[in-house]
């Protein structure tokens, strides 16, 4: 097959790495590094939501943790890996090898976690061990998309990302498979069902076979230094260049509509309650949301990372967002059924994939490649704290006046971002790029 | 164009063969974790020594003539583990009569019973509530979209209601809820979702994305008690069917279970200083002073306990075999004692 005779690149995970690439000459475009953290991300992905799809089971009926304990743990982490994501950036510009090797520790350290919830049998040790795999998960996370965007040529690299996360998503799909899969085999009952805790040990164990295999996939085949990155300047880049970088105004004016759109940007479990509630969907397609948008996505990052390539990245990041207000206006709408919620779904993913990977690769356009980490973590660290703060200000918009006010009031401040951004992003030599 | 440098020195067969290695070894640890797990639950097929005895027989959910009947979930290992099996109340250590079909949770009353099963499917297994008729025939079923948790019907036998997880899909995170249903068995009208009741909070109307419904208990066809979850706090409501809400009535009550004379609800409070993985202690509450009494389980029980009579609960607690029931009075006194093993979701007929 196509991959085993590109030099450099040959892992036994492109078979399963096919679905998220197009073999063919449209992937000449794609260098080996790319596939390389593509199958990386995708074997890491398999092993975490194998442990993501039982874990919620397995604390709340083996450990007897009540619902409530799970948003708090949830919060907590996620603030914590946005700050980690910065510090992993900047240690990654830093040193020859910078990238891999902090992207290499991120990933160990997730493996690592996975057997350690074999042991881990009490609240605390379980939530410190979900906090070490989400540390794990803010450090690589920077490195890696610097590394893709150094491998690439800068006029592919939307195409690049979109392969990465077209890869990453298909991980994220196979693995509550694997899980349900190892269950089976295990053949015992589920621990709500009374059974025994022996088909969780199974999941966690293959789950945590399935991590350090894809730590030694980027060991073995991601190269050392990536071909644009120069060999380390006499004095590294210190903690003071790294929030310099906001004196860039190409990357600062990026930052700011990515916290802007950030912040109106309603998050998915959100969405899904509203999607459910509004179009009056059957309770029991409410777990098949996230496949929905999750498969969108998989479908469509690819060729919407190439459209991105020739339309221009601010462009479809923001047209991306469009689509975002469109879902949510279908959601507004009078219309509901089913067919409606397979549109929402369809342009939620198509959100996902003009904005995901392809705002790494608008940030990649910003940032010498000296700072590549510190740039594309800032960027992400930024949205990700918006969208956090999204959550939250969601949250107390439903208490206080209903979620369909809620949703109402974010498409109104998304359409108002939408045009800040757009005016922020304009190409000053080019008017014609400003989206309608 | 220029290709990326080999990321090492050595050649590519070299980083293959690492790799094979690996993916060999690797396999062979992941696949004998599954073989041990697999080992450990063939086992329970086979009937544990000094363990109940269990036989086929007809289990019948109206006035049985044979007496007062307890029907539960069979846990003994063995054919019959997780059927539906029944044993003369006043005789629990006896053989247990299995009916052949297998329930994850049960619950019945006057003749009308409401059994949550899986299905085994080939990529996901899916679950379904089936109400049946006091045959335990299937009157009609409904497909639910999590693990089964908590089952009920009223006392007339006219509605069910059920409570299941959902949870554990990819992106989902930890993120978890419960979704709640109530039926009516005589014109099949289903509540799909009681999170769509209007929710009456210290007297206020009240709304939030992260109101959570569980634990339905019947009062009668047109009244029931739940547990209802927002912002990191449970509280005791009352729903009413007809009007379609939900009024908090009390805080800190989980799983609560009606009395037969509708005058006390034993419930899951969480205690203050508890361990964090043994939070809740079994309470009763009385509706009308809505006083608190602790009762003499001193252990952390995570089940909705049913009332044997007028002064007396069964619960489940972890057991050699999944489950064991036991018993305490519900007025404080006593001491908690085991009353079956192997064996939870119990339900008094007659």
């Amino acid at each position: 097959m196509y991959l085993a005779d590109r030099r450099g690149t040959t892992a036994p995970a492109s078979a399963a790495a096919a679905p998220g690439t197009r073999p063919g000459r449209r992937a000449a475009a794609v260098p080996g590094t790319v596939l390389a953290l593509g199958a990386v991300s995708l074997i890491t992905d398999v092993s975490s939501e194998m442990v993501s799809a039982v874990l919620p089971l397995y604390l709340l009926t083996g450990l007897g943790l009540s619902p409530l304990g799970f948003g708090v743990l949830d919060g907590l982490n996620n603030g914590v890996g946005a700050l980690v994501r910065l510090a992993g950036g900047h240690l990654a510009d830093r040193g020859r090898s910078g990238h891999k090797t902090v992207a290499a520790v991120g990933y160990g350290l997730s493996a690592l976690c996975k057997p350690l919830l074999l042991l881990a049998h009490t609240v605390p040790l379980i939530g410190a061990v979900i906090a070490v795999d989400r540390t794990g998960k803010g450090l690589r996370t920077a490195p890696r998309d610097a590394m893709i965007s150094l491998a690439t040529e800068p006029e592919h690299r939307g195409r690049a990302f979109g392969v990465h996360r077209a890869m990453d998503t298909a991980g994220a799909l196979l693995g509550p498979l694997v899980a349900f899969a190892v269950l089976r085999l295990a053949g015992g009952p589920l621990l709500a069902d009374g059974g025994e805790k022996g088909g969780y040990d199974a999941v966690f164990a293959v789950s945590g076979c399935v991590a350090a295999l894809g730590v030694l996939v980027l060991l073995l085949f991601v190269p050392g230094r990536q071909r644009g990155e120069r060999a380390p300047s006499p004095a590294p880049a210190s903690l003071r260049d790294a929030v310099a970088l906001l004196r860039l105004p190409a990357l600062r004016r990026l930052t700011v509509c990515a916290v802007l759109l950030g912040l109106t940007t309603v998050s998915d479990s959100f969405l899904y309650l509203l999607l459910q509630r509004r179009l009056g969907l059957s309770a029991q397609w409410f777990p098949l949301l996230p496949l929905g948008t999750a498969a969108a996505f998989l479908l469509l990052a690819v060729p919407l990372g190439a459209l991105a390539d020739r339309i221009g990245r601010r462009r479809l990041f923001l047209a991306g967002h469009g689509l975002l207000l469109l879902a949510y206006g279908l959601l507004l709408g009078p219309v509901s059924g089913d067919a409606v919620a397979v549109c929402v779904l369809l342009l939620h993913g198509a959100f996902y994939a003009s904005t995901d990977g392809v705002l790494a690769a608008a940030a990649a356009d910003a940032v010498p490649e000296g700072q590549r980490g510190a740039g594309l973590a800032l960027v992400g660290t930024g949205q990700a704290l918006a969208r956090f703060a999204c959550s939250l200000a969601f949250g107390a918009a439903w208490s206080a006046a209903g979620g369909t006010t809620a949703l109402a009031w974010s498409a109104g401040a998304l359409a108002l971002c939408v045009a800040g951004a757009a005016y922020v992003l304009r190409e000053p030599r080019d008017p014609s790029e400003v989206p309608s | 164009m220029t290709e990326p440098q080999p990321p090492r020195r050595g050649s590519q067969a070299t980083r293959v063969t690492i790799l094979l290695v690996a993916v060999l070894a690797l396999g062979s640890i992941g696949a004998g974790a599954v073989f041990v797990a697999a080992d450990r639950s063939a086992r329970r097929d086979q009937a544990q020594p000094g363990g109940p005895s269990v036989a086929p027989g007809a289990v019948r959910l109206d006035a049985p003539a044979a007496g007062r009947q307890l029907v539960f979930r069979n846990m003994a290992w063995g054919p019959h583990h997780d059927e539906v099996v029944s044993v003369p109340a006043d005789h629990p250590d006896g053989v247990r009569t299995a009916s052949g079909l297998q329930c994850l949770r049960f619950h019945a009353a006057a003749g009308t019973g409401v059994c949550l099963q899986a299905e085994r499917g080939a990529l996901q297994d899916t679950y379904r509530a089936v109400v049946l008729d006091d045959r335990l025939h299937e009157l009609r079923h409904f497909p639910v979209a999590g693990i089964p948790t908590r089952a009920r019907v009223s006392p007339s036998g006219r509605l069910a209601a059920w409570t299941v997880f959902v949870s554990g899909d990819s992106y989902a995170g930890t993120d978890f809820s419960t979704r709640t249903s109530i039926v009516d068995t005589r014109d099949w009208n289903l509540q799909d979702n009681l999170e769509t009741f209007a929710v009456i909070k210290d007297g206020h109307p009240y709304q939030a994305h992260d109101v959570n419904i569980w634990g339905v208990t019947f009062a009668d066809d047109g009244t029931f008690y739940a547990t209802l979850a927002t912002a990191g706090q449970t509280y005791l409501v009352r729903g009413d069917l007809a009007a379609r809400t939900l009024t908090t009535l009390h805080q800190n009550v989980e799983c609560p279970s009606l009395s037969p004379d509708g005058t006390r609800i034993a419930y899951k409070k969480r205690v203050a200083g508890a361990d964090a993985d043994a939070p809740w202690r079994l309470y009763v509450l009385d509706l009308a002073t809505m006083t608190e009494t602790a009762t003499a389980e001193q252990r952390s029980i995570d089940d909705q306990a049913v009332w044997s009579d007028r002064s007396t609960l069964v619960y489940a607690l972890p057991g050699d075999f999944g489950a064991d029931l036991w018993t305490v009075p519900a007025d404080g006194g006593g001491t908690a004692t085991r009353l079956l093993d192997a064996a939870v979701a119990p339900a008094f007929l007659g």
